[in-house]
């Protein structure tokens, strides 16, 4: 009889996790917007400067599936829109036009640390994109990008976040697990709003709030992207093995600029995904009202309003991730975390209870590591100083050039927050692929063979060597074709074709 | 975590207990912490969009997923 204790055998595999940001897009000086177009121009300015271009497979994307085990084709499941720019990058990543916004997603990560490195590698990517099309725009014209999910009218994009998963896993235990935690998490993963637009809400009553995102979410479990959005997203696309694995598709989540925010938000999900996995939550933490409860958490910046559950108790926001760090720490002494890396896992513990002693004790002393914590001193520092009230429009502005991208404009730039990761590596993730998925593989062969790849998607790559029909390599594992797999027989092929002779494809 | 004491001030507003005791009314930490604010708003009243009013009403994006 295993006792308290004994060490088991991890059964989680490892979250190999990205992220993909829709942006905001502003042409400025050209008139009547059209942000397809300035999305195209942007992306397409920046691909000519690489003077590289490879373009996205469609032919395995299957959004309308849906992870409770049907195929949504009457009920307006997400397009994949073909006709649009579509490139991938030599870092893995994909750069696209998506539903009018430059969208650019991080290539394969093995962890939280690797992500924030591609996410900042990913704006880096959008503002050399700004710099490429500068020259070509009419005099007078600029085209600016945000970093950010709102536009104060109505309109919500998103920061997604994909976390790889045991098929195996029962989806019901989840939904179970994770939605608690997402409701919750956005203590410190918000990035702050000023004003609300959920119905029935003016923004006298909540002048400012915790999450981009609330206000845009209006179901608990669904497959919806674009309205109705659900707390969590059944979108059952892997792109890999669909036998042996799920992809989390997570749309709950606000887009953060600080990297202390953007490492644990995908580490603390990471690792409660894991223990979902491994069926280590042992209380159902289930919110009687889980759509009410997001909102509640967003608008409430005392921290204090407790939240029923569904068992009739009530709880706190901040006593729910406490509970979830707890249960994390006995997890991480039982089982280990491997499944989210190790150092970068209990260096995410350490964080994460940190945070949650700053945000228990003084909020305040945050501000160089949360958004939402840095925009409301900033704010509070302006009403303060000019006697200002929440209804000024210039807390509008001031909401908005926080997520600016332009170095010499970004309010983030300004508050010099805490850093994680180091200026050179990030540059350096620009083009270079992480060495730890199969990522290393699709990036690197586009490296060398650029002009021999006709086609590629997550699971595969399509090369042209010439006479024969095109070849298509299959890439259905995200944890094969890493460095340490690939390397040498990337090294000893002079060329496509014997990298297909060797493959045996 | 029933156990757990709630140290609940009204968040995130700072409230210095200790400036009480601390005279004259702003201790010389929060004089510091004051003028290194009042340093950053300076710095960045320097980068704003001229019209607030305007950007903000010309900020208008396509709903995404």
């Amino acid at each position: 009889m295993p006792g308290p204790g004994d060490r088991f055998d991890p059964v989680a595999i490892r979250k190999v996790c990205g992220v993909e940001t829709e942006y905001g897009i502003v042409l400025r000086g050209g008139g009547e917007s059209n942000p397809i177009a300035a999305s195209s121009m942007l992306i397409n300015a920046y691909v000519s400067s690489l003077r590289q271009r490879v373009s996205w497979d469609f032919e395995d994307e299957s959004p309308g599936n849906d992870a409770r085990g049907f195929s949504v084709d009457g009920a307006m499941p997400p397009e994949v829109e073909t006709h649009l720019v579509n490139a991938v990058l030599t870092n893995g990543a994909r750069y696209y036009v998506d539903h009018a916004h430059p969208e650019l997603s991080t290539p394969e990560c093995a962890d939280a640390r690797e992500v924030v490195v591609w996410d900042k590698a990913a704006e880096r990517v959008l503002i050399a994109s700004m710099e490429a099309a500068q020259p070509l725009l009419p005099a007078g014209q600029e085209i600016l990008v945000h970093k950010n999910n709102s536009d104060g009218k109505g309109n919500s994009y998103g920061c997604h976040e994909n976390y790889l998963m045991d098929r195996a896993v029962p989806f019901g235990r989840i939904v179970h697990g994770i939605m608690p935690f997402f409701v919750t998490r956005q203590l410190f993963a918000g990035a702050g709003k000023v004003g609300c637009e959920a119905p029935g809400t003016p923004s006298s009553e909540v002048p400012f709030q915790l999450s981009q995102r609330a206000d845009f979410f209006e179901e608990e479990v669904g497959l919806e992207t674009t309205l109705k959005r659900p707390i969590v997203n059944t979108r059952d696309e892997p792109h890999c093995d669909a036998q042996k694995y799920r992809r989390l598709h997570v749309i709950v989540g606000d887009a953060n600029l600080s990297e202390i925010a953007t490492y644990l938000k995908v580490g603390t999900t990471a690792l409660v995904l894991a223990m979902i996995e491994d069926d280590e939550l042992p209380r159902d933490l289930s919110l009687a009202a889980p759509v009410q409860a997001l909102r509640k958490v967003s608008w409430d910046t005392t921290l204090a309003q407790p939240l029923e559950l569904a068992d009739g108790t009530t709880m706190t926001a901040l006593d729910m991730q406490w509970q979830y760090l707890d249960y994390a720490k006995k997890y991480a002494e039982a089982r280990g975390l491997e499944a989210v890396g190790e150092e970068v896992g209990a260096d995410v513990l350490r964080r994460w209870e940190q945070v949650l002693s700053g945000l228990e004790t003084d909020v305040m002393s945050l501000a160089g590591q949360l958004d939402w914590v840095a925009k409301y001193r900033l704010f509070e520092g302006y009403r303060a100083r000019d006697g200002i009230g929440w209804d000024d429009t210039r807390f509008r502005a001031l909401d908005l050039q926080y997520h600016d991208l332009r170095p010499d404009r970004s309010l983030h730039e300004r508050l010099r927050m805490e850093r994680l990761v180091g200026d050179d590596e990030v540059t350096a993730a620009m083009t270079e692929p992480p060495t730890t998925t199969r990522a290393y593989f699709r990036g690197k062969c586009l490296q060398k063979w650029a002009s021999a790849i006709v086609a590629a998607n997550w699971d595969s790559l399509v090369f042209d060597v010439g006479g024969d029909p095109l070849r298509r390599v299959p890439m259905m594992e995200p944890l094969r074709g890493t460095a340490a797999h690939v390397d040498a027989l990337l090294e000893q092929c002079a060329s496509p074709a014997e990298l297909l002779e060797q493959l045996g494809a | 975590m029933a156990e757990r004491e709630q140290k609940r001030k009204p968040q995130p507003q700072r409230q210095d207990d200790e400036a009480v005791e601390d005279a004259p009314a702003t201790s010389e930490k929060g004089e510091k912490i004051k003028a290194e604010l009042d340093d950053l708003l300076d710095e960045i009243d320097s980068v704003l969009e001229e019209s607030a009013e305007e950007f903000v009403r010309s900020y208008v994006q396509k709903g995404g997923q």
